[in-house]
């Protein structure tokens, strides 16, 4: 998984940023299905692995740009930043449970009470749909009017862009 | 899993995270930054999930028996946030196109010399 990023963030034509986007999503979702979150991966091999490459080709499709332009040599001041917030990072790690433990306070808190009440409660005998859909219902609400928000948004942006085309450069002067 | 020490899953996800970040803050063109920005969430994602797993655990689907449920609450929580995620990378690509439309370039560098000198 990380060579697929690491070739990710090297290669320069798009059209292979896009695709190594598409295994690195695959990748992703195997990786939650060892790891039990089965609702996880579905979505990630559905949406991270299928639209999000789906809506990368569409996007060269209409610029219809290949390659990046320049050939950059590796640019010392974010490198070190980078190296500089992942040694933080692993140093806060050190305090973390181990992986799979138990007794991690992760597991402490409200989780078991989902665990024993909600298939009485709702019925539902899988706890992450009970959580989403009947718990957190008004998230899930909350959620889809963000994916309206975000298709209105890209509706406005891309849907004016045909309309000015269609009545000649007056955009370019104002621009 | 065994030989790998106990924090090995926290680290691969940090390093996925500054891939990720040096690909945003680094590279010129735009639609490489977004996706990016994709490959740091999913090290976010992988990060909740990890923290979610017991050992021996097995998916939180109830079944006869008294087996050891995985944490179900970050699944739930990384759900609504991948969802979230291809929303406003979406969104993004949008806004990449409209500046390739208005500038004739994606990439950073010249879309600043172009806002320089308007001609």
């Amino acid at each position: 998984m990380a060579v697929t990023a690491l070739a990710l963030a090297r290669v320069r034509n798009l059209f292979a940023v896009v695709m190594m986007s598409g295994i690195f999503s695959l990748t992703a979702a195997a990786l939650y299905v060892v790891q039990d979150a089965v609702d996880v991966a579905f979505t990630e091999a559905a949406v991270g692995a299928g639209i999000a490459t789906v809506l990368g080709l569409a996007t060269l499709a209409v610029t219809r740009s290949e390659a990046e332009k320049k050939v950059r040599a590796v640019a010392f001041g974010p490198l070190l930043l980078v190296i500089v917030t992942g040694a933080a990072l692993i140093y806060g790690t050190l305090d973390m449970p181990d992986y799979g433990d138990p007794a991690a306070p992760i597991h402490g808190h409200v989780a078991p009470r989902y665990l024993a009440d909600s298939e009485k409660e709702t019925g539902v005998p899988n706890v992450v749909t009970s959580v989403l859909a009947s718990y957190r219902g008004y998230d899930t609400l909350g959620e889809t009017t963000v994916i309206l928000t975000a298709a209105c948004g890209v509706l406005m942006l891309l849907g004016r862009n045909r309309r000015q085309k269609r009545n000649a450069p007056t955009r370019d002067s104002a621009a | 899993m065994m030989l790998l020490p106990g924090l090995f899953n926290y680290w691969l996800v940090v390093v996925l995270m500054m891939i990720g970040f040096y690909v945003v803050i680094a590279q010129g063109n735009l639609v490489k930054k977004l996706f990016g920005l994709n490959i740091f969430q999913v090290a976010v994602f992988v990060f909740y999930i990890s923290m979610g797993k017991i050992e021996d655990g097995t998916a939180p689907i109830l079944v006869d028996g008294e087996p050891v449920y995985t944490n179900p609450l970050p699944s739930v929580l990384i759900l609504t946030a991948i969802v979230v995620g291809i929303a406003t990378l979406a969104l993004g690509l949008a806004l990449a196109v409209r500046i390739r439309n208005a500038f004739g370039t994606m990439e950073e560098d010249e879309i600043d010399a172009a806002e320089a000198d308007p001609s």
